[in-house]
């Protein structure tokens, strides 16, 4: 049938789209909405079903419902607290405790874990055979094992470690003992606040100094280098601060007494295996990125730097890097997020996480939706105050596109 | 392309020229005195590092050849609750004492599976391995595959269940090592992954705004909390979500708790997937008229899904590997058996072997699949690097 004949046939005629509310099932509108209420209605029914079930499971059991049990004295030891504690404090505070747990593991094992992740991803990059092998044997092995087997193994080694009367002692005033590691402290004094004020306002200053200099650097083309101002700005002026108050320096020397050790500081066996797990496994997963941020730069950079006269170093630190900056910081949003809910393991080793608290909460009091929904809660804000940090650095380093 | 005249002139015959023998390189830059020079000693500091680095290698390897090998216990005399492991003990931090893996290495395979039907989970295993080999083949890459799939976890129920086919009935409280490892991860990963694709379709349902609002929900709530708070609320919460008189094991608790962990993160793939298809995939369905199923089913998925399993195969290889954290609810999976099986006093303190040998069945499932995947990656990019 030629074409023209379709067109012409008043039973091909089309007819223009209504877009007022007529309710026919051709209409693609209704029958979205018949889809998404039937959707929101079986979903609906679902939840309300688990909810009455939970209701009555409750009643029957006889387990109050609420978060009046925070406000009971929890009558529960944490070994470790950044905030005073005892265990005669409220469940709210033991918990508080277990929060502040989590982010100092969390925190210093981001950090550290970038660092080392940085460096053996640069290592897999490097001209030297033996170096570049090495850190793909670490990729792969740490990326291929469990994190639960390696936190086990390691808080294993530390456990085997000899009690504290034999105590290794590696170097003057470190002791590594079943008890974990002790090392020495300085006893605090004003001169150690002044210094450390100096400190960072030695840090400020080569910011603005810095600053400076780039600015006379643009205005000029004389470049002068940053490092002396620092060196003085950020060693010197505390270490000045310091001597003119008397330079004072008692060390707090951890020493054997009885059958543990008094003074100085202590890593318990299981903040060490903990943050020892994490960071050995979450660097493999930096490294990965890091390596492809890398290699996704053209080569053609790195030979535009090096026509420029730059060292090796120098080509990554100034040309390279900060280009694979745009490709490294998403991926690495989501290592943070996952060192972070990776802390949640601490419950395996015994290092008292807000898991850990909330869990022994649950087992005290019963209040199991309660203590779920807590932990839920902390690690969402925790999720989500990354995302949106990591957001905005996102933004701040992408590339400006006129 | 003009000869250079040298070569003109050496291919001309009797033109008087005598061409110079051909040199070889110099034998410094050439062979394996050559790749040593570029590639270990090309500069001061690359020889230091490189003699530093091969000292401590060469230590620590001889080293750990020493404890693993050498000075290794192979077995102790006695079986069971009388066996006699002070041979063990006297080399204890010399040597490594496999004798645990010898003795243990049932119970770490198989758990509490009695004794005389242990075949069963072992054919189980074997049935898992060849699901996977077949899996990786691209000529299974068809819908047959889902059939194949089906009929080796069917098999998997009975072998593992029994009471039928006169295989007496094993209660699932005595499974455990290795084969609850594979159960999770495969059975997760199996029903996890239809739910996936429907939840990743409804995050892109832009007209349907609150499907799309409900996956949007439930792939950021599960993405933020950690596997443990979902494993707990299965083993704490989820016996009050049910009504009285019904109860679900442990097992497809923590099972059901993986599949819905493992979807949201396989949504995200698979979206992955469906936003790097042209746009004018989706049109030219549509231009044929094709309804939504029909468009999803025949042109979308089959194209986006395809580019996407290296992503898919790495989500696998996490999941594998998170199966471990059911150790913290009290189900025997792999590493819980090895953790269980150093518990007697005889073995105590040989925790290292123990982890060792899990860790390398482990290793082998894991790095498997990360090779498959890198070099599936690298096939699918080789269009891009030409």
């Amino acid at each position: 049938m030629p074409n023209d004949a379709v067109t012409a046939d008043p039973r091909y005629a089309r007819r223009p789209p209504s877009r007022g509310f007529s309710l026919s099932w051709r209409d693609p509108l209704v029958r979205n909405i018949f889809w998404q209420l039937l959707i929101l209605g079986i979903v609906g029914f679902v939840v309300w079903w688990l909810v009455s079930n939970t209701m009555r499971n409750l009643e029957v059991r006889r387990i109050a419902t609420g978060f009046g049990f925070l406000e009971r004295e929890a009558g529960l030891p944490i070994g470790e607290h950044l905030i005073p504690y005892t265990p005669a404090d409220t469940y709210a505070r033991a918990l508080l405790v277990g929060v502040l747990n989590t982010l100092r593991v969390a925190v210093i094992g981001a950090v550290l874990a970038t660092l080392l992740g940085t460096v053996i991803g640069i290592a897999r990059l490097s001209r030297n055979w033996l170096v570049a092998r090495l850190a793909a044997v670490y990729v792969e092995v740490l990326r291929d094992l469990p994190l639960l087997l390696q936190l086990l193994f390691w808080y294993g080694l530390m456990q085997a470690l000899p009690g504290p009367r034999q105590a290794l002692n590696p170097v003057e005033g470190v002791f590594l003992s079943n008890r974990g590691i002790k090392f020495p402290l300085i006893v605090w004094e004003d001169a150690h606040s002044a210094a450390l004020l100096a400190f960072v306002a030695g840090i400020a200053g080569t910011w603005l100094v810095g600053r400076a200099l780039r600015a006379r650097q643009f205005a000029t083309g004389q470049r002068t280098p940053l490092w002396p101002f620092g060196l003085a700005l950020i060693l010197g002026l505390p270490l000045a601060v310091w001597a003119a108050m008397g330079a004072p320096f008692t060390p707090d020397m951890p020493a054997l007494r009885g059958f543990n050790f008094r003074g100085g500081a202590t890593i318990s066996p299981e903040f060490a295996a903990l943050l020892l797990g994490l960071v050995l496994y979450t660097a493999a997963f930096i490294a990965e990125i890091v390596r492809a941020g890398i290699q996704a730069i053209h080569s053609g950079q790195w030979e535009a730097a090096g026509a420029l006269g730059l060292s090796r170093g120098d080509q990554l630190r100034l040309i390279i890097l900060p280009q694979a900056l745009r490709v490294i910081v998403p991926p690495m949003t989501s290592q943070y997020l996952n060192i972070t809910k990776n802390s949640s393991l601490a419950v395996a080793i015994g290092y008292q996480d807000i898991v850990s608290v909330a869990n022994t909460t649950i087992n005290q009091t019963g209040q199991a939706i309660e203590g779920i929904a807590i932990i839920m809660i902390v690690y969402l804000t925790i999720s989500l105050s990354i995302s949106a940090f990591m957001n905005w650095y996102n933004a701040r380093i992408a590339l400006k596109e006129r | 392309m003009t000869p250079p005249p040298a070569e003109a002139a050496a291919i001309s015959p009797g033109a008087g020229f005598d061409p110079a023998t051909p040199r070889s390189a110099p034998s410094m830059s050439i062979g394996l005195l050559g790749w040593m020079r570029a590639n270990l000693f090309s500069s001061w500091t690359s020889t230091a590092v490189t003699l530093v680095l091969a000292y401590l290698i060469i230590r620590w390897t001889l080293g750990f050849l020493d404890w693993a090998i050498l000075n290794a216990v192979w077995s102790v005399p006695g079986t069971g609750q009388n066996v006699n492991t002070s041979a063990c003990r006297e080399m204890k931090g010399i040597g490594a004492c496999w004798a645990l893996i010898g003795e243990k290495y049932r119970f770490i395979l198989f758990g509490l599976y009695p004794f005389d039907q242990q075949w069963r989970p072992a054919i189980c295993i074997a049935i898992f391995i060849g699901l996977y080999v077949v899996s990786a083949m691209r000529r299974f890459w068809r819908r047959e595959l889902l059939v194949i799939w089906l009929a080796a976890l069917a098999a998997i129920g009975v072998l593992m269940w029994g009471g039928v086919f006169g295989l007496p009935h094993v209660e699932q409280e005595r499974w455990g090592g290795l084969i609850i490892t594979l159960i999770l991860s495969t059975f997760g990963i199996a029903l996890a992954f239809p739910l996936s694709i429907l939840v990743a379709l409804g995050r892109r349902a832009s007209n349907l705004p609150a499907v799309k609002a409900l996956c949007v929900v439930y792939i950021e709530l599960i993405r933020g909390v950690p596997l443990i708070s979902l494993l707990f609320m299965a083993s704490v919460m989820f016996p009050l979500f049910l009504p009285e008189g019904m109860n679900i094991d442990k097992l497809l608790r923590a099972q059901i708790a993986i599949i819905l962990f493992a979807a949201a993160y396989l949504a995200e793939v698979v979206r992955g997937g469906l936003q790097a298809l042209p746009r004018g995939q989706y049109e030219a369905a549509e231009a044929l008229g094709l309804s939504y199923w029909q468009k999803t089913g025949l042109i979308i998925l089959p194209q986006a899904l395809r580019m996407v399993i290296p992503p898919l195969v790495n989500t696998f290889i996490g999941m594998f590997k998170d199966t471990s954290l059911v150790l913290i609810i009290g189900i025997f999976d792999l590493l819980n058996a090895a953790k269980t099986s150093i518990i007697e006093p005889a073995w105590q303190g040989f925790g290292t072997e123990a982890y060792l040998a899990v860790a390398a069945i482990y290793f082998v499932f894991c790095f498997a699949m990360s090779k498959y995947s890198a070099g599936l990656e690298a096939e699918f990019n080789r269009h891009r690097n030409r």
